[in-house]
């Protein structure tokens, strides 16, 4: 194998050129972009979340029952639509506007306890479940506890 | 029925950008599990700390809605339970003022994980 029949290459860019070059071509950081779709997303959301918590207090429930209420409902909501294929796109445009909301929560339980049931109902869904569910109680409960017991004692 | 939507939607997107630019700063050390874990701590510090509750009275849905409104509730419920039963409720209350929204997650979770098959 020789090859000096190989033409050289036609490609005259100094390294420091090349960088220049580089740098037009990465896409710029689109910070500003997500973070007007994260607000836009995760305002909708929340403002859904509202309509439900007025909804419940129109047919007799106390505000903090209403509330209650509706957060169960929109984790219900959440994992509906991650089991139906629709949240993965809600946060592919939304980011961290889909991921805040306790529907973006909900979306942490189910996406991967679907992806794993074939490893099994105990194994696979029930330890999947609580990929990001485990530290997000972790670290909530833990904290709560510490707070808790710093109120005891100041009081 | 639309009272309070305009607050929720602007203190819950504000929430929501306070994540993103979390992310995006930080990119990549920073996953949507580490905002999880971030915002319901970070919320129930706030909580403890007092900062939280004028944000649920301002915000409401915008506030709750959040996984920051969940670690407010759990901080809130450990306190007012030490005013209760003093030291057994720092340890009872938080689980006990989250327990719908807790076991809703399982429970829902469970259900559509089974249900529903992954795309692609």
């Amino acid at each position: 194998m020789d090859n000096q029949s190989l033409r050289k290459p036609t490609l005259a860019v100094s390294p420091e050129n090349y960088k220049i070059l580089a740098q037009q071509y990465t896409p710029k950081p689109t910070i500003v972009k997500n973070v007007i779709r994260a607000f836009a997303v995760g305002g909708i959301i929340c403002a859904i979340g509202q309509v439900i918590i007025n909804f419940f207090v129109s047919i007799g429930l106390t505000r903090v029952e209403a509330s209650t209420a509706a957060t169960a409902t929109m984790i219900f909501l959440g994992a509906l639509l991650t089991g139906l294929g629709i949240y993965d796109e809600i946060g592919k445009f939304g980011g961290a506007g889909s991921i805040v909301p306790v529907t973006g929560f909900s979306n942490s339980i189910v996406s991967p306890a679907m992806e794993f049931r074939r490893e099994g109902y105990v194994l696979g869904v029930g330890a999947k479940l609580f990929t990001v569910a485990g530290p997000v109680l972790v670290y909530g409960i833990a904290t709560s506890i510490v707070v808790g017991v710093i109120y005891f004692l100041i009081h | 029925m639309f009272a309070m939507i305009i607050p929720a939607f602007i203190v819950g997107g504000v929430i929501c950008v306070i994540g993103q630019l979390l992310m995006d700063l930080t990119k990549p050390a920073v996953t949507p599990a580490h905002v999880l874990v971030i915002f319901v701590t970070g919320g129930a510090i706030l909580g403890a700390l007092g900062l939280y509750e004028p944000l649920i009275k301002i915000g409401g849905a915008g506030a709750s809605i959040p996984l920051s409104g969940f670690g407010y509730s759990l901080s809130k419920g450990a306190m007012e339970a030490v005013g209760k039963r003093g030291i057994i409720g720092a340890f009872s209350g938080g689980v006990e003022a989250t327990a719908v929204g807790i076991a809703s997650a399982v429970f829902f979770g469970y259900l559509m994980s089974v249900a529903f098959k992954p795309k692609g």
